[in-house]
This record gives structure tokens, C-alpha cells and sequence, in this order.
């Protein structure tokens, strides 16, 4: 008898764990991603890049013109190389909250693309891991076209400088599965402003620009709850050679950010799918 | 008789207090074309989303090649394509990349597509338009592309929802010609329509769906006899006095109905029952003797047209 390869392909997978979620379907995802990409508008790629390389001149050789050196924890470093990293992990958030809300919401509501992919035999948990995988592949693009533009400038210090890359992965990756799954619960457009409503502040009050000592101990506390400020704590702690077990409490947080959001958008897939 | 591909018992499925499938039961054998007709809001997408391993049902059980489509859902689907009564082609991708990738997430390797692709173009007579974003085509190409994408890992059976709905009429044809031909390689079709000439045109067998419930079964043909005569005869007086007239002649054959514009009355010999018509001094404004068709079954079981 006749078995088509399509059945084959899915009976082999028979009895393996989570097969009602999950094909092993991430890299043909990954592949529609560098499809789509080759013929897309560069714009958005480009802008992902300029804006923390932007931010770093203005900032860094603006305000680093008034403030060449500045004191932190009783150590004097240069003000560029003090901001510089923080941006590397703001970038690496923003790329990956677009790709996982903006481009998420549009191709679940608008082109409907995941009804289509989900009506093979692929489940829902490949859909989010292949669109978290894409964001990551940018990711570390990113992070790596800055890391290209900081490092001729003299703003990595440590060798572990190196490390803020897979860092940079770490932290996007984290951003896309929660961004995926809040973005499986928006209704519509407008909604996704809430996204930008939490990320601003988040942004200019996470120590960035100025370290978080400057605010009261009560206002740390809750800066500290939110996860940019881990973000640049690693990546500045990496960027700087102030290497401590801080810094493992902190890849932590981003541990545990990731699996809840796989298992938010996971749910939340099966159930907007299998309504 | 062999088993049935797919086989349903009291499948129902309800949101919240709305049921939208209320116990239907039926059996779809292989190589059958296999229709579901009913007005829009009857639950023939959501009988077929639940066919289709995308959606679970409330209660009842369902079989699809023998399995569980809610425990079995990736290798039931890898039996299945899909035809969707709401366009989702990759709006980012080209023609032929569509077809690609879409083999792709059946895990299909990418040379085995990629001869296939060829095959799939010819069928769906894009060819030409290989290249082409998917934003640029006409609504009928890309109706044509989602079958040939359906077709890309050589389903058994073809699941096709409203698929000529929103086509103009040359567009219906090519369409309809196509799934002919796939029916002709073996290929079991399931098709809901609110069509009753697409209907007519694809299905072997149907069953008729109003309010999630089955009305009746049969074949096309099977059906038209058992619930309508031979002929209608489908008259016109004006709509104001549609009414009047009605209530006249009602009494000259078995069955009539009224429709807001026109009389229709059901009889074996059309021309003979407007000649006594004229004889008794009506004057129709308008007159039309045609052969009963499924609108009719329609009408007869619920009191309702199809398209309202």
C-alpha cells in the first residue's frame, strides 16, 4: 500500500514526548524566516542596528563630553563604557519584543499564517519555538554588529567582553517567549501600545545612563523586580570584567523568564488552535 | 462495504451556551465526495475544524483512519489537506515559495518538494506566475494556489471549506474542474458548501446541515427524489399581489411555497400545470418550469433557502 512520505514522516514520531505539541519542526520554521527575510524591506533590519549605535553617540559623546569619567562603586570608568553595554542589552530586548509582538500579532490575526501551519503536522509549540528561534537569530545578529562597533572604540574591557554576546541571545530570548505569550492575549492593535506603555520606563529607569544607586533603596527594590535591569547588569558586569555570582542570579532570572513564557504561548497557542 | 476513513457518532460541540454541532453521525468512505450543505452558521466549519484536528469537540466520538484526532493530532493532519474558507497564504512569500515551505512543515525534504512544486504549479495553472508575491493575485489564483498547497504532501483526503465562495462564476468552473480531477486520481473529498449547484456538481454523496443538526443523507440525486418532485414551476405575479395569488392557487397541486418574490409550486409536469394555470385565467407576470434541485430539499426540510 501506498503511504504517502507526509505520514511517514509524522508516524515516526509516534509514542515521542509532547508529540501532540510538538513535531521537531523548528528549523523548516527558521527557514521561512531567512525566506521571508531575503525578500524583505532591509529598513526595519537596518533601524534594529542604528538605534542603540545612535544612542551611543549621542549619549555616550554628548553627555561623555560634560562627563568623561564617572564614579561607580568607588571605580572611575570611562561614561561611554559605562552606557555602552547597557544599550547592547536594550537592543537585544527591543529586537526581540518586535519580533515577537509586532510580527507575531500580524501573522496571528492579520494573514492568519499560523492557522495555516498548524493545519499540518507541525503543533503549536514548534510555531513558538521557530518564531522564538528567528527572533534569536537576529538576536545575535545585533549583538554582534554592536559588539563590532564598541569593541574598535575600546568600550569592552574584559575579555569576558566576549561573553555579552550569547549574553545578548539570552536576554532576547527571553523577552520573545514572554512577548509571544502577552501577545497570544492581545485583541488587537491598540492593545499592543501596553507593550510600549511598560517598555519606556522600563528603559529610562533601569540604569542605563546612570547607575541605579542613585535612586532610594525602595525604588531599587522594584527596578530590580523588572528585567532590564538584569539584563544590563549582566551585560555591563560581562563588558566590564566585574565578574561575580551576581551575575549568575541575574542569566537566572532570564531562565526562568523563558520557561514560563514557552509555557504561556504554548497554552495559549493549543487553545486559540484547538478552539 | 470496508471500513470508513472517517466516522462520526453524536459529535458535538458546543461555546458555551451555543451548540454549533449537536450529535451528528456520519461515515465518509474512501474515495467518496462527500458534502456537507447548509446555510451559513449550520456548523460545517466546525465540523470540519474537528475533522481537521484543529479544534475538539464538546462530546461524541470521531475517527480518522482509525485514530483520535485529539490525541493524534500532528499524524492525522499529516494525512490531511486543508483547504480553509478564509485565505491563509504567506503573504510574505511568492508562489512558489508558498508551496515550498508549506511541504516543509510536513517535515517533507526539500528536494522531494521542490520536484513536486512542478507538478502542483501545472495543476493550479500558475505557472507563469511562479514568482509572483501571493498579495498580487486574483482571488480565484490564489484560491487555486491554497489547493495546490494542500496537495503538496499528497494528501488521501482533502478538506475543503466554502472553497468557491467569493469566485466569479469562470473562476468557480476552473475550480470546480480541478477537484474533479483529483477525485478522478482517488482522492477523498469533504466540502462543505451553502451552494447548491456546487453541491450538485461535486459531491456523491451529502448530508444537510441546519442549526448543527443533520436534516438529511444521501446522494444528490436520492435526496431531490425523496424530497421534491420532478419539476417546479416558479411564478411571478409582483410582490404585491404574490400573496393573493397564492392563496388561489394552492389547491391546484401537492405542494407549494412562498417565497417573498415568487410562487413556487412543485409538480411532475411543469408545462402542464401552467397550462391549467392560464386556463383558470392567472396571469403571471413572470413564468419558469425547472427541474428540482437541492434549494429545493432545502426548503422542503427547513422552510428556509440556503443563501438568505
Amino acid at each position: 500500500m501506498f503511504i504517502p512520505m507526509a505520514v511517514a514522516i509524522a508516524d515516526a514520531r509516534a509514542g515521542k514526548r509532547g508529540e501532540r505539541v510538538y513535531s521537531g519542526r523548528v528549523p523548516q520554521l527558521l527557514e521561512r524566516g531567512f525566506i521571508a527575510f531575503k525578500s524583505s524591506t532591509y529598513m526595519i533590519v537596518l533601524s534594529g542596528f542604528l538605534e542603540p549605535v545612535l544612542y551611543l553617540l549621542s549619549f555616550g559623546y554628548g553627555i561623555g563630553k560634560l562627563l568623561p569619567i564617572i564614579s561607580v562603586d568607588g571605580e572611575n570608568i570611562k561614561y561611554v563604557a559605562f552606557i555602552a553595554p547597557a544599550l547592547l542589552a536594550t537592543s537585544a530586548m527591543n529586537g526581540a519584543i518586535y519580533d515577537s509582538t509586532m510580527n507575531v500579532f500580524f501573522k496571528l490575526n492579520h494573514d492568519r499564517i499560523y492557522h495555516g501551519m498548524l493545519a499540518t503536522s507541525m503543533g503549536p509549540l514548534d510555531v513558538a519555538l521557530g518564531e522564538i528561534g528567528w527572533a534569536l537569530i537576529r538576536g545575535f545578529a545585533y549583538a554582534c554588529a554592536f559588539m563590532a562597533v564598541m569593541a574598535p572604540l575600546g568600550l569592552i574591557i574584559s575579555p569576558w567582553g566576549l561573553l555579552a554576546i550569547p549574553a545578548a541571545v539570552l536576554i532576547a530570548f527571553g523577552f520573545a517567549s514572554c512577548g509571544m505569550a502577552v501577545t497570544s492575549y492581545m485583541k488587537s492593535f491598540q492593545q499592543l501600545e501596553l507593550v510600549n506603555i511598560f517598555l519606556l520606563p522600563m528603559f529610562l529607569f533601569s540604569g542605563s545612563f546612570y547607575p541605579l544607586s542613585v535612586f532610594p533603596q525602595w525604588l531599587q527594590f522594584i527596578i530590580n523586580l523588572f528585567p532590564l535591569s538584569h539584563a544590563i547588569h549582566l551585560v555591563r558586569g560581562l563588558c566590564l570584567g566585574h565578574i561575580d555570582f551576581a551575575l549568575l542570579g541575574h542569566a537566572f532570572y532570564f531562565v526562568v523568564m523563558i520557561i514560563i513564557g514557552l509555557i504561556f504561548t504554548t497554552k495559549r497557542l493549543n487553545a486559540l488552535f484547538m478552539k | 462495504m470496508s471500513n470508513p476513513l472517517i466516522s462520526a457518532r453524536g459529535l458535538t460541540k458546543k461555546f458555551g451556551d451555543f451548540t454549533a454541532v449537536n450529535g451528528i453521525d456520519f461515515d465518509v468512505f474512501k474515495g467518496d465526495s462527500f458534502g456537507f450543505l447548509g446555510p451559513n452558521g449550520a456548523g460545517k466549519s466546525t465540523a470540519m475544524r474537528i475533522i481537521g484536528a484543529t479544534s475538539q469537540r464538546t462530546s461524541g466520538s470521531v475517527s480518522i483512519l482509525g485514530k483520535d484526532p485529539e490525541i493524534n493530532g500532528p499524524q492525522i493532519r499529516a494525512h490531511l489537506g486543508v483547504v480553509p474558507q478564509q485565505d491563509n497564504l504567506d503573504m510574505q512569500l511568492s508562489v512558489v515559495e508558498n508551496l515550498y515551505i508549506y511541504g516543509r512543515y510536513f517535515g517533507l525534504p526539500r528536494k522531494f518538494v521542490k520536484n513536486k512544486i512542478e507538478e502542483l504549479l501545472t495543476f493550479a495553472q500558475l505557472e507563469e506566475k511562479r514568482d509572483t508575491k501571493v498579495e498580487a493575485l486574483s482571488g480565484g489564483m490564489k484560491r487555486r494556489l491554497t489547493i495546490a498547497r494542500a496537495l503538496v504532501s499528497e494528501p488521501e483526503i482533502l478538506i475543503l471549506d466554502e472553497p468557491t465562495t467569493g469566485l466569479d462564476p469562470q473562476a468557480r468552473h476552473i475550480l470546480w474542474d480541478r477537484l474533479f480531477r483529483l477525485k478522478e486520481q482517488g482522492v477523498t473529498l469533504l466540502i462543505t458548501t451553502h451552494f447548491m449547484d456546487e453541491a450538485e456538481q461535486l459531491c456523491d454523496r451529502l448530508i444537510v446541515m441546519d442549526k448543527g443538526s443533520i436534516m438529511a443523507e444521501g446522494s444528490p440525486a436520492s435526496l431531490i427524489k425523496d424530497y421534491s418532485t420532478k419539476e417546479v414551476l416558479e411564478l411571478r405575479f409582483g410582490s404585491d399581489r404574490n400573496q393573493s395569488m397564492a392563496d388561489s392557487l394552492r389547491s391546484m397541486c401537492d405542494r407549494t411555497e412562498e417565497l417573498p418574490d415568487r410562487f413556487l409550486m412543485y409538480t411532475d409536469d411543469g408545462e402542464a400545470l401552467l397550462e391549467k394555470i392560464y386556463a383558470a385565467d392567472f396571469h403571471p407576470k413572470t413564468s419558469l418550469v425547472r427541474r428540482s434541485s437541492l434549494e429545493d430539499v432545502f426548503l422542503r426540510l427547513t422552510g428556509r433557502t440556503l443563501i438568505e
